[in-house]
Order: structure tokens, then sequence, then C-alpha cells
């Protein structure tokens, strides 16, 4: 039923839209047109989303506060990005008069263009990337790393000591955490053999019987999307993890001089890699585009993987309900202290599951290894007194 | 073990969010001003000034004693004492406010003036939708806007009125009862045999 | 030649010639990051994804931070009193101007050397990884022996003192 015309139409519906759009060109420019369509549509899906994903956010954060969340303009208040949007553009843009006014302006163009940048080598269905790159992983973490830069171009040009400080702890926050995402992925690499993203998804897509050959569903791919998961959380500077933006401490940190326009391009960069990085770790670990069941993959390619994408924002979203701010040396130990040691193990695991062979020996002695490792290093950190539960000399 | 406290309270986060959609206890959210909770019967926000009966000018209970505005904390009552006098709700005559001004935007809601008035003639209302554009003098409500009659005092403050009209009703009488005992003796006075007249001659 | 070529050429001309000749320290900083991502493009130009991506992921997103970090923590935006160039500046430009000349010597003897009509060798990442652990695994191993080495020094400067006792 999968291969009947209708549903393969419905699957590959918008490279069909975009070759018969593509055909009214001659044919010198039709590769640069297929690709300026591509990019005009990621422009218009992925801030479109972005809108969506603030109201979900505010209302369900709301819900899980015993609160509605907004509900006035518009049914179920999802005409508020509008407004937002409105209010964003019609407010005064403040640059303070001692503020470095070039690198000022700079720093938000840099983060949107570095973050739309990275949506460019993502599978989002079949066929369906727009930059088939060999090594489109790499590139990927290029972008995440040069959207670093833009943090702190904004918190030094501000000349603001809280946007300083702010921007120097996001800096330092994402450099630590980028190391814990790359090696996630870097056991992803091993097991496929290439990086190319669309060949990681392919290697994906086959079944046992009903069952996906997703990564996540082997014990080094869950120990590497958990790592996977803290890291991409820290790196976009969410809760629990959301410091350097942290309203109560720093104002609003490294944006705090900013407003109108540009602030909503800051809080459209993060929300975007939000969803950029979320869509490497569908595609990493939880299978990209392909069906979570055999007998499902009437459904098109597109839809999984942007409803896989949703409920990571879901995810992301329940867990800044969930979970207090960390500290920021608190925050550095988890990291360096952790998260690496668990990811560098999690390689060595990979690699074992690589050369042992088929067979339910390697589930086994890979399952064991990352357990007692968990279980260790846990017990360890809990006891420590950098990132362990707090003991209160006086209150107890 | 390391993360059981967040995943249990992971399991919390989804319990809130899915039971409020169906259980009340967990959206407690009020949508103002569609919706209200219904005020308390002590609610107070800002004075008002007490008529008996049909006209608040013939009614007012209020006779200027302007005890009121010497205990005012911030200040913020206004009193003219009238030259004439009318009767009140005994019939004895007491002089009434020419000019009651009550500025809301000072008056802080301590509820002195009603404790301290004598005359059970000023006493508090619960209404507070009370915002206005008119910046020079919208919040200064002078006696006509603070009068409400003692039906109304009733339907916000059923029990505390009860009481009020109670102990008026209780001087009443007494004053009523007095009148009567002095009309009586007057009258026994008067249809009383005359006494005996007084002796001749000077008594030593 | 094609446009794109000189234009990314002179993006990272200007970006070098921006890093020497600005007066604020971090804005020289700065322009040295446009030149670095000016190389980067040069590199994607020419085919080399490997290259240019790990340009922008380690010059752009870790030495310039490093670079800047530096400049802030040790106080370095402060314009000195007597100016950024030095008063022996004719002995640097005779030294850049050799060292130019060595370079351009040596990149024209390897045009010659080489013919032109070869076809530039396609190299995927698969056959950087071939050799990175085939035949160059010496210097692999060797340039991580210096990083841990660097790693660890830096950990020692940065931890704090142990406490002297009080005599």
């Amino acid at each position: 039923m999968a291969t009947s015309p209708l549903f393969i139409h419905l699957d590959q519906m918008f490279i069909i839209l975009r070759d018969w759009l593509v055909g009214f060109l001659p044919a010198a420019l039709r590769p640069a047109a297929g690709v300026v369509l591509g990019v005009i549509a990621i422009v218009c899906v992925f801030p479109g989303l972005f809108a969506l994903t603030t109201v979900f956010e505010r209302k369900g954060l709301g819900r899980i506060q015993n609160r509605l969340g907004p509900n006035r303009v518009g049914p179920y208040g999802l005409f508020q990005p509008i407004a937002d949007g409105i209010k964003s553009l019609t407010k005064e843009d403040i640059v303070p008069l001692s503020a470095n006014a070039v690198v000022h302006f700079f720093a938000p163009l840099v983060l949107v263009v570095t973050v739309f940048m990275g949506f460019a080598v993502l599978p989002m269905g079949r066929n369906m990337v727009l930059v088939d790159m060999d090594a489109g992983l790499l590139f990927f973490f290029a972008m995440g790393a040069a959207t670093e830069l833009s943090v702190f171009m904004a918190g030094w040009s501000s000349r603001n000591k809280y946007s300083l400080l702010g921007a120097m702890r996001a800096v330092a926050q994402m450099i630590s955490y980028e190391v814990v995402l790359l090696l996630s992925s870097v056991a992803v690499v091993m097991i496929t053999g290439s990086l190319s993203l669309p060949k990681i998804v392919a290697a994906q897509n086959t079944y046992t019987g009903i069952f996906p050959h997703w990564y996540i569903f082997t014990p080094w791919g869950l120990a590497g999307f958990v790592m996977y998961a803290i890291a991409a959380t820290a790196e976009t500077n969410r809760s629990p993890f959301d410091l350097p933006e942290g309203e109560s401490e720093l104002v609003a940190g490294y944006h705090t001089e900013y407003s109108g326009f540009k602030f909503a391009l800051f809080f459209l960069g993060e929300y975007l890699a939000m969803f950029s990085i979320s869509g490497l770790g569908t595609t990493l670990f939880l299978g990209g585009w392909s069906a979570p069941f055999s007998f499902l993959t009437f459904i098109p390619s597109w839809i999984w993987f942007f409803s896989k994408v949703m409920l990571s924002i879901f995810v992301f979203i329940w867990m800044r309900g969930t979970l207090p701010r960390l500290r920021q040396d608190q925050l550095m130990n988890f990291a360096w202290k952790f998260c690496l040691p668990f990811t560098l193990l999690d390689l060595i695991v990979t690699a074992l599951w690589r050369f042992m062979g088929e067979g339910w020996l390697r589930w086994v002695v890979s399952t064991a290894i990352l357990a007692a490792a968990y279980v260790v290093m846990g017990r360890a950190g809990m006891r420590s007194e950098h990132f362990g539960p707090r003991r209160y000399r006086y209150a107890e | 073990m390391l993360g059981e406290g967040i995943l249990k309270g992971m399991a919390e986060t989804a319990k809130n969010f899915f039971l409020s959609y169906v259980s009340k206890e967990r959206l407690t959210t009020v949508e103002y001003p569609e919706q209200r909770i219904p005020t308390v019967e002590a609610a107070r926000v800002f004075p008002f000034l007490v008529y008996d009966g049909a006209d608040w000018e013939a009614g007012l209970r209020c006779v200027a004693c302007q005890i009121c505005e010497k205990e005012c904390p911030p200040k913020c009552i206004y009193i003219d004492k009238s030259k004439d006098k009318k009767p009140d709700y005994v019939g004895k005559q007491q002089f009434y406010p020419t000019r009651f001004d009550i500025d809301i935007s000072v008056c802080m809601s301590c509820q002195i003036c009603v404790e301290v008035c004598p005359f059970e003639a000023i006493k508090m209302d619960n209404e507070f939708e009370l915002a206005t554009d008119d910046r020079f003098g919208g919040l200064r409500y002078d006696r006509k806007q603070l009068a409400r009659s003692n039906d109304y005092y009733h339907s916000i403050h059923p029990t505390e009125a009860s009481e009020v009209d109670a102990r008026l009703d209780e001087e009443k009488a007494k004053v009523e009862a007095k009148a009567k005992a002095a009309a009586e003796a007057t009258a026994a006075k008067a249809a009383a045999p005359a006494p005996p007249a007084p002796p001749a001659g000077g008594g030593s | 030649m094609n446009v794109v070529f000189y234009l990314l050429a002179a993006l990272t001309i200007g970006g070098g010639l921006a890093a020497v000749l600005l007066k604020h320290l971090v804005h020289c900083a700065l322009a040295t990051t446009v030149a670095f991502a000016g190389l980067a493009m040069l590199f994607l130009q020419l085919d080399a994804q490997f290259a240019g991506f790990a340009q922008i992921l380690v010059y752009i997103g870790a030495v310039a931070i490093l670079i800047v970090f530096a400049i802030l923590l040790t106080r370095g935006s402060e314009l000195p009193k007597d100016g950024v160039f030095s008063r022996s500046w004719f002995v640097g430009l005779a030294i850049a101007a050799g060292v130019f000349a060595v370079l351009a010597w040596a990149v024209l003897q390897s045009v010659r050397a080489v013919p032109q009509q070869m076809a530039v060798p396609a190299v995927s990442v698969r056959d950087i990884g071939n050799a990175l652990v085939g035949r160059y695994v010496l210097p692999l191993e060797i340039v991580a022996l210096l990083l841990t080495a660097a790693t660890i020094g830096a950990v020692i400067v940065a931890m704090h003192e142990k406490e002297r006792p009080k005599s």
C-alpha cells in the first residue's frame, strides 16, 4: 500500500511542486531556481513553526503551572504571535550611546544567518534535502560554532557589565556542551560510516519485522541520545541551562540592550536553533523521516520528520516547566565531570558493538557496561558537592 | 539514582498538564471580567453615606459631627457643616453636611471612619471597578455620589445592616419610651387634682 | 580565474588588513574572524569540504573566541599611549616582503612543476580518515599528546593555589 501512486505522490508532493515550478525556466537556470525555491520554503516554514511554538509554549507552560496561557487574541490565543510580531516591529530601536554600533547591529544578523544555514543539510523527507553534502554533519556543527561568536558580539558590544557577564557565561556553557554534542554524534557516524545526513537516515530506514532500526533502540544509541538531548538543551540556552538569559539573574543576559526587532531576531534565532538541533537529533537517533512501524510507511515522510521535531520541542517545553535553573558552576561541572566521560565511554561501547558482530551478546555487554557506568558515576556525582544535592548545615 | 528526581518531576508536571483540562482544582484561573469570584460579605473598598427612606438629602444619617474627618489618617474627607438644622430619625434637630467629599485616590480603606461614626452614617462599599480617565476630579466623590440607600446597604452587607438597624430601632424605641414616659408624666401632672394651697401666712 | 575567487580574496585580504590597522583590539579580533571566514570560503571554493568546515568549526568557533576571551581577561582593550604602530616599521616591511617573495616563488615553482591538465583529485572525508589512521597516524598521535599537554597545563595554570599555612 505504501507504494501505491497516491501515497508516493503525497510523499514527494513538494519535490513534484518544485520541479513543476522550475520547469517554466530555461534549463540553464533550473538547478539554481530549485535551490532558491527550497530556500524560500525553509525561510517561510520554520519561522511559521516558530510563531506556533511561541503560543504552544506559553499555553503549555501555563497549563503546567495551573493557569491558562494567552487566550484573548483569536481562538485559543492562536493569533498571539501576530500581536507579538507587531509589538516588536513597532518598538523603538534603542542603541546605547557608548555601545559599539557596528558590532551591536551585526550580532543578531550573524546569529539568524548562521542558524538558517544549519537547515540546509537536514533531510526533511525522502529526497528533501536542500544540499546533499558529503560532510553535512560537519557543516551543521560549523554553523553552530559560529553562533557562539554572535552571542559574544552581542554581549560585548552592549557596553553593559551584565550583558558581558551573560555573554561570557553563555559562551563558556556553549563551548563545554558542544564537545558533548559532537562526541555523541560521532558514535552515530562510526556506525553509519558517513558524515552525510541522508545516508544516516537511509541506514536507519530498514525494518526487522515491524520494528525500525533507529539508533535510539540500541544501548549505545539510547545513551548517546540522552547525552545529545542534554547537550542540545544547553547549546540553545533552554531551561534548565538558561542561566545566561535568566530573567531573574541577569536582566536578560547578553540581549539586555536590544529592543524592538533586534530582540525579536534573537528570540527567532534561539527558537530556530532549537528546531535545527531537534531536527539533527531526529536525523541522528530517531530515524529522521522514517516511520516508526513498517505498516505506517504510507504516511508521508515529511509528516514523520516534523512530528518528531515537534515532539522534541514539546519535551523541551516540558523540561522548562519542570526543572529549576542550574547554577553556572553546577552546569560546567556537570558537563566536564559527568557528561564528557560518559560520552567517551559511549564511544568505546559503540566501537565494541561494531566489532562484536551480530547476536545477542553485544546487546548484553553494551547494556551492562553503560548501565554500570551510569549508576557508578551517578552515585559518585550525587555524593560530590559540585553537582550533587546540596547539604544544608542548619536546616536539617 | 541520578535522574530519578527529574523523571518524578516530569511525571508530576505531565499530570498537571493533562488534568488541568478536566479538574477544576488543577486549573484555578478565573477569567475576569467574564467570570468573577463572588466577594465575601466583609469585603470593603471605599466609604459611602447611608440614607434612610427615598429622599437622599432628607434621609441622610450624617449629622456633620466631623469626627471621621478628624480621625481619617490620610485626611481624605472634607466636610462643611450646615448653619441650620433638620430633624433626624428620632425627630431630634441635627446639623447636616452641606459638603461631604471623599477623595478616593487618597483613601486607604482602613475603615476608621466607619468605626468612629456614632450615627452609623458612613459604611464601607465593596465596588472596585471605579477607574476613570478624568484626572482632575473624577476620583473625588461628593455627597450626592456617596449617598446610597439603606436597602443597598442591606444588599451588600446583610448581617451588618441588620445589626445596625436593630441598634437604631432600639435607640429609637428607647427615645420613644422616654418621650412617652415624659408625656405620661406631664399628662398625669396635668390631670391630677390641684395640690392643696400653701398655708396662709408664711411658714417658718 | 572567476569572480568568486577575487571577491573572496578581497574579503580575506581586507579582513587581514583591518586586523592590523584598526585601533580597538576587539575590532581587530573580529576582523581576524572575517579573514578566517574568507579563508574557509576559499577552501570551499576549491571543493575541499572537510578543510573548509573544519576551518569554520575550529578557527571561528574556537580560536576566535579564545582570542577575544584573552583580550577581555587581560584588559588589552586599552589603547597604548604611544600609538599602535612600532617605530621600526620599515624593518617589519622588509621581513614581510621577504617572506612573501619566498612563498610566491614556491607557489609558482609548483605550478610549473605540476602539469595543468591533470584533474584535481576529489578527496572525500573517507580518504582523509583513512590517511589519518593509516599513513599519518604518528603525527596524529603526537598532536593528540601535544593537545593533552596543553590542556593539562591550562588547568594547572588556572587552578586555585593550595592555601599556604599561616606562619
